[in-house]
């Protein structure tokens, strides 16, 4: 017998996903922007980024309304309460990448340029995270989701080395400070990044396997 | 709730199909309705709680005048489409404010098919083909179409107690009301029957008014656009059910729903 509530639920997944289809796409065009020095893309992504919070608060209400008119148990229960920690996360995503952009505004009028060290790196590594994680909640896959967060520190010790090739870039050349604060202001948001699409890993594998994965903790609901 | 009172922008689907005004009920001297205003929207459920002894059966009963069975008097008014319901003859108000009590109750000598058509035949209609037609189509709204079509003239009693519940359903759509009063059509059911009457609810409300009384806050929650909540024959707040049960204005009604009293 088909319940009213399955609607209620796809509709919920159907926004989650349209969500993250939003975040994605405003984090690869943030990268683009700041790579290329695009200032007219950048600033469509600053202009954007409401999109992404009026869906958070879409899901916050749906969130709200399911739990106090449902009594939703199992597995119905834990795609409820993902979905709001997952938007949350879509949300600060959405923010990062507006911050990304507002680097790629400020770059551009910086003289002379900076090399850009490890922020390809990091941006693709993001990326794949961001993109992996998605297609992990999509799919309903725990070793996808897994294998996001196995890549965490690879993103983490690329942050940490850009603070002292930072240093050593300004060693040589002073003039350099003001691009060189955006190169750790942008991989300081990718690191962000790339912690949210590991708590958005960490709440699919919540949700499909019923596990609480945090803190290095790993523990089955009773 | 009086729907004049909800702001216009919201109140352009509502129709009041039965309004109450003022309503008192009294069994002998015990008073158990005091001064009750309340709106029924058309085609829309009404889900009334509260803890026992509250006055929630005796308010769902006032509205097609039953509870005068069991020797009750009120004061006040009840409009329906308009017209006072004490203006009109009982059997022609029951007609169209159709009841399912708690307790399925098909007639024990009947069958199937003659349960449902047995309101049809009190009203004179004698036509077979007519019969079978509403026979059919009632049984089909109830959602027990498919399970009781191939034995018709099987007891009414063989079915089981979901079953039975959903033949005195049918039995009640078959004559055409336009409201449907409903009281605690599942406590004595099974989760999964309980969960085919409230889905039952949710497509009946296309064409029907519903008014629900039950003991089961879930059920409310899951099953009406507005809730109605009782405490000690008074109406406490009636407000939409999503707000009844995320933000309630009155403390009463916050300490009965998050299990503080009743």
């Amino acid at each position: 017998m088909e319940r009213r509530f399955e609607h209620e639920l796809e509709s919920l997944k159907t926004t989650l996903i349209r969500m993250g289809s939003i975040a994605e796409e405003s984090f690869k065009l943030s990268v683009t922007a700041f790579l290329s020095e695009d200032i007219q893309l950048a600033q469509r992504i600053v202009d954007s980024d409401g999109r992404i919070n009026a869906l958070e608060i879409e899901i916050d209400n749906s969130v709200m309304d399911m739990l106090a008119l449902q009594q939703p148990v199992a597995s119905d229960l834990r795609l409820i309460l993902s979905a709001q920690k997952i938007s949350n996360d879509l949300e600060r995503i959405g923010d990062h990448a507006v911050n990304i952009a507002q680097s790629a505004l400020t770059i551009a009028k910086t003289k002379p340029k900076e090399p850009l060290l490890e922020i390809p790196k990091m941006s693709e590594i993001a990326g794949s995270m961001l993109r992996d994680v998605l297609d992990s909640f999509i799919h309903l896959s725990p070793e996808l989701a897994r294998s996001v967060l196995e890549r965490d520190h690879l993103i983490d010790e690329l942050n940490r080395s850009m603070t002292s090739e930072v240093i050593v870039l300004l060693q040589k050349d002073r003039k350099l400070i003001e691009g060189g604060l955006e190169l750790i202001r942008v991989s300081r948001n990718l690191e962000r990044i790339g912690d949210l699409a590991t708590n958005i890993a960490e709440d699919v594998i919540f949700l499909t396997q019923a596990r609480i994965i945090k803190h290095n903790v790993e523990d089955k609901l009773p | 709730m009086d729907i004049q009172q909800i702001p216009k922008q919201q109140r352009t689907d509502l129709v009041e199909k039965m309004a109450v005004k003022n309503l008192n009920a009294f069994f002998g001297k015990t008073q158990a309705l005091i001064n009750v205003n309340l709106s029924i929207p058309t085609q829309k459920v009404l889900a009334i709680i509260g803890p026992s002894g509250c006055g929630k059966s005796t308010f769902l009963r006032s509205l097609n005048r039953m509870h005068e069975v069991a020797g009750g008097t009120m004061t006040g008014t009840i409009l329906l489409d308009g017209e006072d319901v004490y203006k009109s003859d009982p059997v022609v108000l029951r007609r169209r404010v159709g009841m399912v009590f708690q307790k399925a109750n098909p007639f024990p000598t009947m069958s199937i098919f003659d349960n449902v058509a047995a309101g049809l035949r009190l009203n004179g209609v004698r036509d077979k083909h007519i019969l079978e037609q509403v026979v059919e189509a009632s049984l089909t709204k109830a959602a027990l179409w498919d399970e009781v079509k191939d034995s018709l003239n099987k007891s009414g009693m063989s079915l089981s107690g979901g079953q039975q519940q959903r033949l005195c359903i049918a039995r009640t759509l078959a004559i055409d009301p336009e409201v449907v009063l409903m009281d605690e059509p599942a406590s004595a059911l099974d989760p999964i029957s309980t969960a085919k009457i409230e889905e039952l609810i949710y497509e009946l409300k296309k064409r029907y008014t519903i008014a629900i009384v039950t003991h089961n806050m879930q059920q409310a929650a899951r099953v009406s656009d507005y809730t109605a909540f009782f405490y000690v024959g008074q109406l406490i707040e009636v407000d939409e059910t999503k707000t009844m049960f995320t933000a309630p204005r009155q403390k009463k009604t916050e300490e009965y729903i998050t299990g503080r009293f009743g």
